[in-house]
């Protein structure tokens, strides 16, 4: 009776399993065949192929993978403080989370971008976008260090970035949630209810120097108010062109969901910017005076600089008709994604049941025709028929983005079916599909956002994890998936867990990154104005009650190393400079009770902890990055006299330590 | 010429075995890339000519320590230049760890170290401690008594010259 009432639970608990996963596939167990694990083992000590470069969501950083082994090489901090590293919270990096709101300490980061020079890699920058607080950064591919971030004004939600055009001459930022503006461009107080008078959404155009990367707000376009969400540059023929995907073309301000949903068609929108910078040129255009943070690291003073700047241009498509074409794209479309030949635009309705090609040729031979359907908010909406290449019938559920190959197949993931499906873009043909584990988003082939994808694998970044991996409570690890693409069929290879939410990521050989990659900063190149270059000029100094400690670290020991005369009511910043000048030598540095994170100093750098002590007594500090045999020596005293008192300002380290006298 | 070098790696002997049974794993990859490859012939010899391709870079990974002093030549009287060049490479990246008395501080007091040393094995400690470190009994010991790897501090053949100059100025020499 006992047996056959646990056999009865054993089933209906099954039963229920299922019932719950109901979105699943059918098959529960990952298709693996035999042979595919030397497919993805990389040998100790030997290198991966590829560098993933993976958006880390809700963790505000990238974090960079080794394919095809999935192992995780760093967290790259960008819009969010990272106490491991003392980004954010170290007087020099700082200012790199300065915006016109001050501080964030946070943000979501959805998408990268590789530079290109002619549409393909050149292993130079990783941009990134937030999504909160609009921002777009550059990242070094020498370094894996964040060089610059600059505010997107008059935006939110700034979702459809940074999706760089082929030379990067731009990354792009776009805006999600419509927002209301007015015509001296600042965020006006109206009732949520004006939406359709008041809020518009912007395309921003982000100037990349082409030398240094140095980022500025080219100009802007004024959209109506509609959520912008992805983009995609042309390439080639299409090079002057850029494509974003939006919803919310019902102009909904209350249940999305469902008020977002009701038409049949949304928008892709087609930008020409090569004609919009001669707009600029030409002096056309207003002038938005809302604030912007611009903020900028340098290299050999190892420490960022903010600055705010308040104006960019503006360039209306209704008054200039000729920049902004609208081509309507079925049911809230998510991914809008341009083949490698620069032909055809992708666009996934989420909620379709077909994937729509459109034909960069017939689109502009409809604008030269003038075939419209009519117009949206004074823009021109091209005729749905006039643009079409063609439509994928009956692919899945729930496309949302597509990859290349290069050898004229697309991968588009869905979201609902969780499978990847590869299609033949000029016979709209579905050749193959994988199940995913489980829903996917994003998808990465291997240099498909250029002109020539590398190809060899696809990677799905999955929006839900369940029973892949070991349990750790309710909140699990995220998760990727790896697929051999190199045949007829794919072939899942590897599971491998990420960082944050992974959204968009990218994938670059090594042999364009690894030969590049800074091993040390040197030294006598340190223009940092609290450095120290050689022990021999160790000291504090006293300026009223802030105490500047001018520190040097080398295996084993920081100097000064004894510290006296510092009193309640000073604030203490260590200025820390690290002599080494080897590779892999970094020392670390914290201080009891100090409130504040730790520094972590690469060889040859100068980094600042600001502290300010709370107790009287004895505060030790020491290395916290295992530098040799005797790092665990690697520590010293500063001694907290109460406020007022006349204990001397005395310093030093061995023979120069204060003595008892 | 003051300094004959060659290039010294370390991809030698321990390495071999490993290197060995990739063998196997790097033929999977070379006949696979044959299978997958669809480009003509002269496609091919063209990409041959580029860059080291992602495998190769995978496959091969000589560490290159240095290069390494085989000879210096000294000459007398000391270059005043070399030994102002020298004290300013010792002040920023060896002062931290010798005193120039014969004390040990981190590493050993550089007092009389010209006089213990041959030119060549200071020159090799400077800029090849990895290599002395693994081949050298004299930097063997130094190890065992400071224990701390003395840092490749990353000098130029001509930073380390000058450094020995200043060093043979401290120990007197005009």
């Amino acid at each position: 009776m006992n047996k056959r009432f646990l056999l009865l639970a054993g089933l209906a608990a099954i039963t229920g399993a299922g019932l719950l996963t109901g979105c699943k596939p059918k098959q529960l167990i990952a298709p693996v065949q035999s042979g595919v694990a030397e497919k993805v083992y990389v040998a100790p000590g030997k290198y991966d192929e590829f560098y993933n470069i993976v958006s880390g969501g809700f963790s505000g950083g990238v974090a960079i993978y080794g394919l095809p082994s999935g192992r995780l090489f760093r967290q790259i901090p960008v819009f969010a403080q990272h106490p491991e590293s003392g980004y954010g919270y170290s007087e020099e990096t700082k200012p790199m989370l300065n915006t016109s709101y001050g501080t964030q300490v946070w943000d979501d980061q959805h998408h990268v971008g590789l530079s290109t020079t002619n549409g393909e890699h050149d292993g130079r920058w990783i941009f990134a976008n937030s999504n909160n607080s609009p921002r777009v950064a550059r990242i070094s591919l020498e370094t894996f260090r964040t060089e610059e971030i600059i505010e997107i004004p008059n935006s939110s939600g700034n979702h459809s970035s940074p999706f760089l055009t082929e030379n990067t001459e731009y990354a792009v930022a776009g805006t999600r949630f419509a927002y209301p503006l007015d015509d001296e461009g600042s965020n006006p107080d109206v009732p949520i209810a004006s939406f359709k008078d008041t809020f518009k959404s912007v395309i921003s155009m982000v100037a990349v120097e082409p030398k240094t990367g140095r980022l500025s707000i080219g100009f802007q376009i004024l959209l109506p108010g509609i959520d912008i969400d992805l983009a995609r540059a042309g390439k080639k023929k299409s090079h002057d062109w850029i494509f974003f995907s939006c919803y919310n073309s019902e102009q909904a301000h209350t249940l999305l969901e469902v008020n977002a949903s009701q038409k049949d068609k949304d928008f892709i929108v087609a930008i020409n910017w090569k004609k919009c910078e001669e707009y600029v040129k030409a002096g056309k255009g207003r002038k938005s005076r809302n604030p912007y943070a611009h903020n900028v690291w340098d290299e050999h003073t190892h420490s960022a600089k903010s600055t705010i700047l308040n104006e960019v241009t503006i360039l209306d498509p209704t008054e200039l008709k000729d920049i902004v074409y609208l081509m309507p794209c079925p049911k809230s479309p998510h991914g809008c994604d341009t083949d490698p030949t620069g032909s055809y635009i992708i666009g996934s309705g989420k909620l379709a049941a077909i994937i729509p090609v459109f034909s960069f040729d017939k689109m502009l031979k409809a604008i030269a025709d003038k075939n419209h359907e009519g117009e949206f908010c004074g823009l021109p909406v091209l005729k749905y028929e006039s643009v079409l290449h063609g439509e994928v019938k009956k692919p899945g559920l729930g496309p949302l983005h597509t990859e290349f190959d290069g050898k004229g197949n697309a991968y588009t993931s869905f979201f609902v079916t969780s499978e990847i499906v590869k299609w033949n873009i000029e016979t709209l043909q579905v050749v193959d599909r994988a199940p995913t584990y489980y829903s996917v988003g994003h998808m990465t082939v291997p240099g498909s956002a250029t002109v020539k994808p590398h190809g060899k694998y696809a990677i799905a970044y999955n929006k839900i994890t369940k029973d892949r991996y070991l349990p750790t409570g309710p909140e699990l690890t995220q998760s990727a998936q790896l697929y051999d693409i190199s045949g007829d069929k794919m072939k899942l290879l590897l599971d491998f867990p990420t960082v944050g939410e992974p959204h968009y990521a990218e994938a670059i050989p090594a042999a364009l990154v690894k030969p590049k990659s800074k091993k040390f900063y040197k030294i006598e190149a340190n223009n940092h104005p609290y450095v120290t270059k050689s022990e021999k000029d160790a000291r504090v100094v006293r300026e009223g009650n802030v105490v500047h400690v001018y520190m040097t670290a080398i295996r084993s020991h920081l100097a000064p190393d004894n510290i006296e005369g510092v009193k309640i009511g000073d604030e203490v910043y260590f200025h820390v400079t690290n002599l080494e000048q080897d590779w892999d030598v970094p020392h670390g540095f914290a201080v009891k009770g100090s409130g504040n994170a730790e520094l972590l100093i690469m060889p040859g750098e100068t980094a600042t902890l600001k502290y300010v002590p709370g107790r009287v007594g004895i505060a030790p500090f020491y290395c916290t990055d295992f530098c040799s045999a005797l790092h665990q020596e690697m520590q010293g005293y500063l001694r907290v006299s109460p406020a007022g008192s006349d204990v001397p300002l005395k310093f030093g380290i061995g023979e120069t330590a204060p003595t008892a006298k | 010429m003051l300094l004959t070098m060659n290039p010294h790696t370390s991809a030698s002997s321990s390495n071999y075995s490993i290197l060995r049974s990739f063998a196997a794993i790097s033929l999977a990859a070379a006949l696979a890339f044959s299978l997958t490859g669809c480009g003509s012939k002269e496609a091919a010899e063209q990409e041959a000519k580029q860059a080291p391709s992602p495998s190769d870079l995978a496959q091969n990974q000589p560490e290159t320590h240095g290069t390494e002093v085989k000879s210096v030549e000294l000459t007398t009287p000391l270059k005043q230049d070399w030994v102002t060049a020298g004290k300013g490479v010792y002040d920023m990246k060896c002062l931290a760890c010798h005193k120039l008395t014969a004390d040990k501080l981190v590493g050993p007091g550089w007092a009389g170290v010209t006089k213990r040393r041959q030119p060549v094995w200071v020159m090799n400690m400077i800029l090849n401690v990895d290599m002395m470190l693994e081949k050298d009994p004299e930097a063997q010991k130094l190890l065992e008594l400071c224990m701390v790897r003395m840092p490749n501090q990353n000098l130029t053949p001509e930073e380390a010259r000058s450094v020995l100059e200043f060093m043979r100025s401290n120990d007197g020499e005009k």
